[in-house]
């Protein structure tokens, strides 16, 4: 689904991912690894057109993502789902609106028994109606998350999505994912926490990607 | 609901949720409120100047195309042998379709307003009058003044309606310049708006970055921001419209064809006119967001 083929990328600065080819099959389960500052989130961003690389290529359903039009990554963004690190909701509307964006937003009706039932699995009903700012950072972790899974994407791209949370709501979240993944959705999830990534292995196939020296490596059973 | 009504019940209704991803801006609303009655106004004023002038135009030229005066001055006994004199001369006439001594009750009814109803007119000694109305071509003025003074001295021609001329050029360049402010007035609004619509972009770059993430298509952004605008346009015209409307109903008016600072305004139909500019101002507000929003839209990847 989405392929990277020698991809390498830069701020203009030094290299910071260099030849990077990887292939994230329809269905699979990645974990994204790596020190802070190695190029996660970077990744992450080319994935979905946000960047794009200062050699090689990313193709999405065998698409250079660079060759699309602007309405061609509109569309594609909506069969990708993204916890951005920073979130990056609306901060003028209310929670419940900003999680149902990605509906209203393309034109889909929402349903607000669908819209209750995300809400109160991530454990956001009674602060539907706050805006974004008045969040804890957990619980703008799971907003960003209810956002990403709205649309029922076909991939699911999650930049640190439990970072501030506690231990029993990153189960929480991860089981979310994992029941997603196993309704056939990708699923590419970037954190540091190997808590995190022993559970999920323990409950579905899991690969873990490792970013070291500017390079990308399949992580061995150290993990 | 029946179907075929939704795309027109959604075109009024408009995307509630469309208008909210753009936060509110109050004091950018009111000033394009504001501009937008502002030209409105001045729309409604050089537009009722244009049709005045052009409806003076129209008069005077149709007068100066047809007629003129000659005064006969002559002691009560030669008076009727020196009009026949003068309307025998104007018989001969080259440009001239028809000549016409007028009336006693005519002459009166003329001179009535300065002179009050019960004027004797067999007592003093009133002038005759000809009313000489010319073809398309016209006269020689000068050739039959030069006759009319050799053959007949107490007359007098008077084309009075000649010095006219320059008046209607100038009511004409008046018109003309009314529909040059008018055009002038929607090019500053569509650029004023322009600027207000790419200051709200600006000042929204963040909405705009957060709707591009989660897939919303450049149209649908731009949609937000374009009604939003063209709503306080037409809103703010139509006040504008309607205040510059007021303003004219309440000039003096008087039926007196002649002057023409009474004379500026609308008459009967032409009322209807000024209506036409809270649509137009909307019309211009729409394709000038439009194009800033979508300019904007293209240049942020
Ligand atoms: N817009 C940018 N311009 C310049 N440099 C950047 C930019 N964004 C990130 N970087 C740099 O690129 C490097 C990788 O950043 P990235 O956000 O991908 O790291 P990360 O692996 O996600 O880190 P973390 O675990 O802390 O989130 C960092 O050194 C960062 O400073
Ligand atoms: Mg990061």
């Amino acid at each position: 689904m989405i392929d990277f083929q020698n991809v390498a990328y830069n701020y203009g600065g030094g290299e910071l991912l260099t030849d990077i080819s990887l292939r994230l099959p329809p269905g699979s389960f990645h974990f994204l690894t790596g020190p802070s500052g190695a190029g996660k989130s970077t990744f992450l961003k080319l994935c979905y057109g946000e960047l794009h690389p200062t050699a090689g290529r990313v193709t999405v359903d065998a698409r250079d993502l660079r060759s699309l039009t602007r309405d061609q990554v509109a569309a594609l963004r909506c069969r990708i789902g993204v916890v951005h690190q920073d979130c990056q909701f609306l901060d003028h509307l209310p929670v419940a609106e900003n999680i149902a964006l990605p509906l209203t937003a393309t034109g889909h009706p929402v349903d607000p028994a669908d819209l209750s039932a995300l809400m109160g699995w991530v454990g956001l009903m009674p602060l539907a109606q706050h805006r974004p700012p008045q969040l804890s950072g957990g619980e703008r972790q799971r907003a960003a998350l209810a956002r990403a899974v709205i649309m029922s994407p076909d991939v699911i791209l999650a930049d640190e999505p439990t970072g501030n949370l506690d231990w029993d709501m990153s189960l929480r979240l991860l089981t979310l994912l994992i029941e997603l993944n196993k309704m056939g959705k990708t699923v590419l999830i970037a954190t540091h926490d190997l808590n995190l990534i022993r559970s999920a292995k323990s409950q579905v196939p899991v690969r873990v990607l490792r970013i070291r020296d500017r390079r990308l490596q399949l992580a061995g059973s150290d993990l | 609901m029946t179907r075929p009504l939704r795309p027109l019940i959604d075109l009024l209704a408009g995307d509630r949720t469309a208008d909210r991803i753009v936060p509110p801006s109050g004091f950018t609303a009111r000033l394009t409120s504001f501009t937008a009655g502002a030209m409105a106004f001045l729309v409604v004023f050089a537009l009722a100047l244009s049709v005045a002038a052009g409806r003076m135009a129209e008069r005077w030229s149709d007068a100066l195309a047809q007629t003129a005066t000659i005064r006969i001055s002559a002691p009560a006994a030669q008076m009727q042998a020196q009009t026949d004199k003068v309307l025998a001369i104007l018989k001969e006439t080259p440009g001239v379709a028809a000549a016409r001594a007028l009336s006693d009750d005519e002459q009166k009814k003329l001179l009535e307003p300065w002179f009050g109803p019960d004027l004797p007119l067999d007592a003093l000694p009133v002038p005759r009058l000809i009313d000489v109305r010319e073809t398309a071509t016209g006269f020689d003025a000068d050739g039959l003044k030069n006759r009319l003074a050799a053959e007949v001295p107490g007359a007098v021609l008077d084309d009075h309606t000649r010095w006219r001329r320059p008046l209607v050029a100038a009511a004409d360049r008046l018109r003309l310049l009314g529909l040059m402010s008018i055009l002038l007035i929607g090019g500053a609004t569509a650029a004023m708006i322009t600027l207000a619509a790419n200051a709200a972009l600006a000042a929204n770059a963040q909405v705009i970055r957060v709707l591009r993430l989660i897939g919303s298509r450049d149209s649908y952004i731009a949609r937000a921001f374009v009604r939003r605008f063209t709503l306080r346009a037409l809103s703010g015209a139509a006040a504008g419209t309607l205040a510059g409307m007021g303003a004219i109903a309440l000039m003096p008016a008087t039926d007196q064809a002649g002057s023409f600072l009474t004379g500026l305004g609308f008459q009967g139909l032409g009322w209807l006119l000024p209506l036409l500019v809270p649509p137009a101002a909307a019309l211009v507000s729409f394709a000038a967001t439009r194009g800033a929003a979508l300019a904007t839209l293209r240049r942020l990847t």
